[in-house]
This record gives C-alpha cells, structure tokens and sequence, in this order.
C-alpha cells in the first residue's frame, strides 16, 4: 500500500516532464494553427484579423505564459478546446479512447492466446523440425510490416471470398457488440499477430531456460509427468519476461495504431492524434499525449504487480 | 531373487553420437536392502552420470544409456529392467520407489510454489491423496525430517527458508512415498560443516527408521566413514575400486585411491599444521597488516519513508595482526563476516569504523605496488573472458597508473612459469584453461603489484580435491619465496590446517577464538569453536553419531545504536585466547 502511494506519487513528476516536452516540441514544427485551419485562405487575412485570431487562441504570448494558462487550467481538470473540434480536449479523448482500449486488449488476448502455446510447444520441441516450424513463422510475424498484412488479409477476404470487413460507420462496443466485434475482429488480427509473434518468440526462450533449472529435474525426480512439468512447474516461473513484453506492446497499443487504424477507417486514438498534429490542434496533441503518458504509467504499475503476484521472491520496493 | 538394485556393464554417453562420447564406462555393483554405498569421485568421474542413469534423469541432460543394464526389485518381487523402461513407467518410479536428493537445496525447489505444496505432490502422484489429507501427510513429512513447527512452514516459499533448512525438505519430499532407494548426489556440498553434519545425522537417522537403502555421492571421501557400507571410487568414468568400508579407507589397493586418502586434505584436528611458524622469529618485526576494531554495518531500511530502523552487524569489532611470511586463516561459516571482513580490508564495502594499516613494499622506480591484493573464491567468475591472459595480468598494472614496460612483460613470463603455467599462456583467453589453472592465473595477477599481503577468500573451495592439494602447495611454495602473508579465509577445517599458522574463528561478527593453528584445532576453547571442529568429517569417525541440533543461527539485524559489549579475552597459552561465554 505504501509502495502503491509513492508510484502514484511520481506520477504528476513525470507528467509534467512530458508536458513541457511535447508542448515545446509541437511549437518547433513551422506552421501554425491558423494557416493549418484556413488552409490557403489564411494568405487573405489582414495582419489585423490575423493578430485577432492568434489573440483569441491564445498563441500571441510567449510559450512560457501560453504553458502556464494550460497547466493553471490542467489543476482545475481542464485541458483546454480542441481547435478542430471546438469540444472540450478530454471529451474527444475519451470519445476515441474506447476503440482503442478495445482494440489494444484483444489484440494482446489473441497474442497471449496463440503465442503462449506456440512458445511452449517450440520450448519442449527443442531443435526438432516442429521447432524451427514455429520460429519460422515467428519470425516472419516479427519481420512483416502491420500495413502489408493489414492488406493481404482485405485483399485474401474480397478477392477470394468476395466479402469486405465491416466498415462504415463504427458502432461501439456496448450499442451493438456483434457489429463491434465484426468490426475490430480483422484489425486485431492484424496487430496481434506481430505481437503473438514475439510473445511465442519470449517465451519459448524463457521456457527453455527454465526447463533447464534444478527444480524442473527435481519435479522429474519426484514421477512428475512431462504435462505436469511443463504447466505446474515451469510455466509459473517463465511467465515474467512475457508479462514485461505483454506490458510494453500493451501501453504501445493504448496509444492508438495509426496505420491500422487507417486502413480500416477507425476512428482510434492514432489517427486523432496524428489529426491533431497536422492541424496543429495543440491543446488536443498535448491532452493527449498526456493521456497517452498517463496509460503508460499505469499499465506500468500494474506490470510490477503482477511480477510480486508471480514470484514471491520479488517485494515491492523503490529499488 | 537379484538383490535391490543391480548394475552391470553400465555405459553412458551423451551427444549426437553417444557412443563415441561416453563419460560412464562399464560401471557394475551391486546394493542389498538397507545398504548404503557411497560413490566417491572428482569432477568429471562419472559419478553423478552414473546416479541419475538409475531413475534415468540422465535422459533430460542429453544422455543415451549405450550399454549395460539396471535391474530394480520392484515392491512386489518383479525385476524391472530400467534401462528399457519408457517414460510413464518411469515416472511411477521416480518418487515412488527411487528418491532423489540434489547439491544445491536452493535452487532445487521450485522458488514460486509453497514448500508445502510442493511436498504435497509427492502424495498427491504416487498416494493419490489430495486437500487435507495431502496437507496432513505434508506436515509428517516435515516433522520426520526434524523441522520445527512444521504446520506454519508448509506455507513458506523456498526464499523464506535457510540452505540446510531447504535440504530437509528436499528429504522430506525425497522419502515423502518411502521409496526403497534413496540416492543423495552429493547433497551436504553446498552447506555448512555444521549443517552438513547434521543433515549426515539425519540421513543415518532416517535409514535406520525406514531400513532404505541409498547411494550417496560425494567428493569428499572423509565424508562416507560416516555413512556408508560399501564405497565405489571413480575415475575417468570408471569404477577403479570397490569394496566393503573398512575395506576401502584401512587398504586401499588402486593409486588412486591412495591418492585420494593420503594426498588429499583430510582433517588430522591439529595434527598436520605447518611448523614453520614465523612469529618467534620476528617479534620486533612490523606487522605486514594490522586491522583494529573494525566495524563494518549494513543500514536496514523499513517502514514508513524507509526509516533506517537498524543495522545488520555484519562485522562487529574484529581486531588482528599478520606477520610478514604468516598465514592467519579466518573461519566461520556462511554469514558469519569473514568474506565482509576481507572485503572491508581491500575497501571494497566501506567500513563503518576501525582501522586497517598495511605496509607496502619499496617499488622499485617506475613500478606500481600495492600492499593488499585478493585472489576470489570462483575462478569462472572472477577473470573477464574477454581479455588475454596478457591483458589480465596487465590489469593491475594499468589500473595503479604504470606503464606496460619490457620489465612488466618479463614479469609476466616469470610469474606464469612460477605458477606452473605453459609459457605460451599469454595470448590465450580464460576459458582454454581449466579451474586449477584459471585459480594459478588469478595468484599471479595478485602478485604483479608485489604485494605484501595476500587475502585468499575461498581461493581454493571451488576446486577439485586433487587440484586443491596441488594449489595449497603452490601458495605455500610463493609464501616462503616472496615472504607473502596471507589471510586466508576458509569454512574447511581440512585446507585450513593445512596452510594456516594461526587461526582466527569468527562467529557472528566478532572473532571468538585466535590463536596458533595447532593449539585451536587440538584443543578447541569457545563452545563454536569445538562444535566447528566436531562437526568436520573424518576418515577415522565411522559410523560416528552427531547430535541434532535445529537452534537457529542468531540474527545479525540489531535495532539503531546498539553496540556490543567489551569483548572479556581468557588467554590459554603463549598464543591461544578466546573469548570468555556468558
């Protein structure tokens, strides 16, 4: 418990660190959000209507006052308008937030799914022809880019079975779950194979180095069967290394897939974000890659207690 | 009716060709209901091979049996041919009718599952027992292997227990099913001599109540006079000699058992130490090493805000001189500060207080010196596999600020050839070599900066017992050449006596008995002390009985400020004190 309360009491820390960051960061790029918003109409505007403009939102301070306006409105649950949208930032956060949340979780459901067993079998099927099968494939899952897989799978569907995925428009989860499903099915596919690729590829070394310690021996000593070797013994203890993998491709993905989510017209977290950048939306870029942060430090936290959870030998401490 | 167990022609190999690898090579004997034999062998002999060829584990490390056969008297009279048994038969066995017993208990149980559930597996696969029953059969299991308050330690994980705890209960689930076959492969070395005795006490305990038969496989022929009744040595995959005990210790008829006998260390309580003492000689000399009330305590950190709530005492007021050409030799056992103690003396933990005074040699112009070089316990470990012999040895140099000169090459050379080391040895890397040399490449590194103390923290416990006696004799040799004075630190009585003019026992922190080697190991003082010394195996102790002691050791953890009080000395000869009890 008192661990649990220092983690989060580093939180608002690294937070802040990010926010100046990205809130630079995003004011290097040449460009502003006027000229992004009218386009080739903004070389119109008087010098006047321009200044006007700035004035209203807000960019003709210097980007140490414009910081301090942003992060006085962030301690009163503010993050500011989206330009492009003209809502309120954490409104359309959170709007786009679920697909991806959605999206991201089964994703690593069909990782952990396919990739655990795959890595086991490889593990006991050491050097075998049915080994080098799996690595095989693993490595090709690892090496293919997500947009070219993304295409063969619409390509495979439409041109050899006729059918196309579900686009349109997208229905969340709790309206309509089988259209949902239909939906991200195919995206989540596509995402989860490079991960269950690296899942198989983690654990089937993890499971080889632990096959190899004097407790799996002594579980053989005691009439063990192989089964109960393998999942009673072993896997327990080769679990660790694929949940810090699982954690990292996890916080990854809760930042939205562009490109996926591009491909088959999502309307994810990703794509908003990059939305935002070309718009030079900067209240939305920067709530949202505070969000983003945020995901991350939380799926963190939960990836080291999972490890206390796992092995009693870990305790909870600040080393 | 064949007896028990029966070996003949045993042949092993591993690889892609066994048969052109074989590391067992026709190994036969023989073991009747109740007896014990013991396989007594070096690294490499064969005889774990041979072990785990009988419950067939061998097949998991890469193993084919070639040759030979293992016949096992099942319970219910049927001969079982176990080279040529297939993997569901056997792991009825396994368990059930053959117990097995590993070197390291603390990595031989599973570091997640409770030690209790563990045990409980055992009943559950061969007993068919499950929920409380298996629980109640559990916390028997630990009683019988002496473990106290057994119900609450069933929910421990193996972390939360000691090394010689962790191996009763790999006894305990070992003979969980009453198997009628226990083998221990080598299962007291990677314990305490205290430890070790009395995890020897309860095996001959056990055998006596169960009437199982066992084989025990150790190194230490000094270690089976207590135990076994028939012994089988092994070299080079090969049984040289076998017989009854008596037999085997009082006429040993192949050399190598001789050698192993008499050319080998074996404990003589104080009958074979050095005679070569240095301190009359000398009483006006300067001390090559004077250490002074040093302290050395590691913070405990706890609570709310991580408070340093107190101290683990790891070195607690320790106080010695070392003559020039002396060996002091500093034992205790695990965790009771010596190896703090040395590192303290070469900085490498910051002490909390004391002092610690050397004195350097002259360097001659343009050499670096230092006065205190250390020489580790595991030679694997401690040279960086990816420098040359060249580089390592240039290392010292470098780091002190020198200059690789012609000088230091033919210093080198001189040293390599000094340690018996080939002479084309310098552009060779680590691994080419084998322990006994990497341990000789790492006394030479410590001589390059010509120092005048030498602090040997286990240097030789890692080595086979032949390479052992070999290396004891080399750092005896460099001793009188250069007048080197060593601290030796050591947890075995036998090397000890052997090199060491003077002994410090040290227990808990604080040094608890010092004196002149002799007179401590014949007429030990402090109750530690006799209870280390009886604890030493011996060839001449057969069949000896060691009383079972399950005391715990005392923490080391005492609360902020405490200091321990002034240390009350009885002296017992011109060099021999010990502290007074309470």
């Amino acid at each position: 418990m008192n661990y649990l309360m220092r983690r989060l009491a580093t939180f608002p820390l690294v937070l802040l660190g990010v926010s100046i960051v990205v809130f630079l960061a995003i004011r290097m790029v040449p460009g502003d959000s006027i000229t992004a918003m009218l386009g080739t109409e903004a070389g119109l505007l008087t010098p006047q209507q321009r200044d006007a403009l700035a004035a209203y939102f807000g960019i003709d301070q210097p980007w140490f006052i414009q910081y301090w306006r942003w992060l006085l409105g962030l301690f009163q649950g503010n993050l500011g308008i989206s330009s492009t949208y003209g809502r309120p930032v954490l409104d359309v956060i959170l709007e786009h937030f679920p697909l991806t949340l959605e999206l991201a979780l089964l994703s690593m459901v069909i990782a952990l799914l396919v990739g655990m067993p795959a890595g086991i079998f490889a593990a006991t099927h050491n050097e075998k022809l049915s080994d080098l099968g799996v690595r095989v494939v693993a490595m090709i899952g690892q090496s293919t880019p997500n947009f070219v897989l993304a295409l063969l799978i619409i390509y495979t569907l439409s041109a050899g079975f006729g059918v196309l995925p579900a686009m349109g428009e997208f229905s969340p989860l709790w309206q309509d779950p089988l259209r949902n499903l239909g939906q991200l099915l195919l995206p989540a596919i596509t995402l989860g194979f490079a991960f269950a690729a690296s899942v198989t590829r983690i654990s089937r070394s993890a499971m080889l180095d632990v096959l190899s310690d004097d407790y799996v021996r002594t579980a053989r000593s005691k009439g063990v069967s192989a089964r109960g070797v393998i999942w009673r013994h072993a896997l327990p203890n080769a679990l660790i290394p694929v949940v810090t993998l699982s954690g990292i491709e996890f916080g990854y993905l809760l930042g939205g897939a562009v490109i996926v989510e591009q491909i088959y017209a999502l309307p994810g977290l990703g794509r908003m974000v990059l939305d935002a950048i070309l718009q030079r939306d900067y209240a939305l870029v920067q709530g949202s890659v505070l969000f983003i942060a945020f995901n991350f430090m939380i799926v963190n936290l939960l990836v080291d207690l999972a490890y206390v959870a796992l092995d009693p030998r870990i305790r909870l401490s600040e080393h | 009716m064949i007896s028990l167990l029966s070996v003949s022609g045993l042949r092993v190999g591993f690889g892609r060709n066994p048969q052109a690898n074989e590391v067992v090579r026709g190994v036969s004997f023989d073991l009747a209901d109740g007896e014990t034999l013991a396989i007594v062998g070096e690294s490499g002999s064969g005889k774990s091979v041979t072990a785990l060829s009988i419950n067939r584990l061998v097949d998991y490390g890469g193993g084919r049996i070639t040759g030979g056969s293992i016949k096992l008297r099942r319970a219910d009279g049927s001969t079982f041919d176990l080279t040529a048994a297939a993997e569901p038969q056997l792991t009825k066995i396994r368990g059930g009718e053959i117990g097995m017993i590993f070197q390291e208990p603390m990595t031989s149980l599973n570091p997640v599952l409770t030690i209790g559930w563990q045990i409980e597996e055992s009943f559950r696969l061969h007993r068919g027992l499950t929920g409380r029953r298996a629980t109640a059969a559990a916390k028997d299991a630990l009683d019988r292997v002496r473990i106290p308050d057994a119900a609450r330690r069933l929910k421990y994980t193996p972390n939360q227990l000691s090394g010689g705890m962790l191996q009763r209960v790999m006894i305990a689930m070992a003979i969980a099913c009453n198997p009628r076959l226990l083998i221990a492969d080598e299962p007291t070395t990677a314990l305490d001599v205290t430890v070790q005795a009395q995890i020897m006490a309860l095996l001959a305990e056990l055998k006596q109540e169960t009437g199982m038969s066992m084989i025990f496989i150790t190194h230490d022929i000094g270690l089976v006079a207590g135990i076994a009744d028939k012994v089988m040595v092994m070299q080079g995959g090969e049984a040289v000699e076998q017989g009854a005990l008596n037999q085997i210790l009082d006429d040993p008829q192949h050399p190598y058992t001789r050698h192993l006998l008499h050319a080998v260390p074996h404990f003589a309580g104080g009958g074979a130490t050095r005679r070569d003492a240095q301190r009359e000689k000398q009483k006006a000399a300067e001390p090559a090493l004077k250490v002074d009330g040093l302290v050395v305590r590691f913070p405990v950190k706890g609570g709310f805000l991580s408070r340093t709530s107190g101290a683990v005492h790891a070195v607690d007021g320790v106080d010695f001189e070392l003559m020039p050409g002396e060996t002091l030799a500093v034992v205790g056992e695990s965790g009771s500060g010596k190896s703090t103690t040395a590192r303290a003396i070469l900085g490498l933990v910051r002490s909390t207080r004391g002092t610690i005074s050397a004195s350097a040699r002259k360097a001659a112009a343009g050499q670096s010196a230092l006065p205190v070089q250390m020489v580790f316990q595991n030679p694997y470990g401690s040279l960086n596999p990816r420098l040359t012999v060249e580089n390592l040895l240039a290392e010292p140099v470098i780091a002190t600020g020198g200059r690789i000169t012609a000088e230091t090459r033919a210093k080198m050379a001189a040293l390599l050839k000094r340690v018996g080391l080939p002479e084309n040895s310098l552009q060779r890397y680590p691994h080419e070599f084998s322990g006994g040399q990497r341990q000789r490449l790492c006394i030479a590194r410590a001589l390059m900066l010509n120092p005048s103390v030498i602090v040997l923290d286990e240097a030789v416990s890692a080595l086979d017992v032949s390479v052992q006696a070999r290396v004891l004799k080399l750092l005896i040799e460099l001793q009188r050449e250069f007048g080197l004075a060593y601290l030796f630190i050591s947890h075995d009585m036998a090397v000890v006596e052997r090199i060491a003019h003077r002994i410090a026992v040290i227990y808990a922190g604080q040094i608890v008995e010092i004196g002149d080697a002799r007179s401590v190991l014949s007429e030990p003082k402090h109750s530690y002390t006799k209870q280390l010394i009886a604890a030493v195996p011996t060839i001449d102790r057969r069949h000896e009985r060691f009383e079972l002691d399950t005391r715990q050791v005392p923490s080391l953890v005492r609360p902020l400020g405490f200091e321990p009080g002034p240390a009350n000395w009885q002296q017992f000869g011109p060099d021999h004190r010990a502290r007074v009890e309470v």
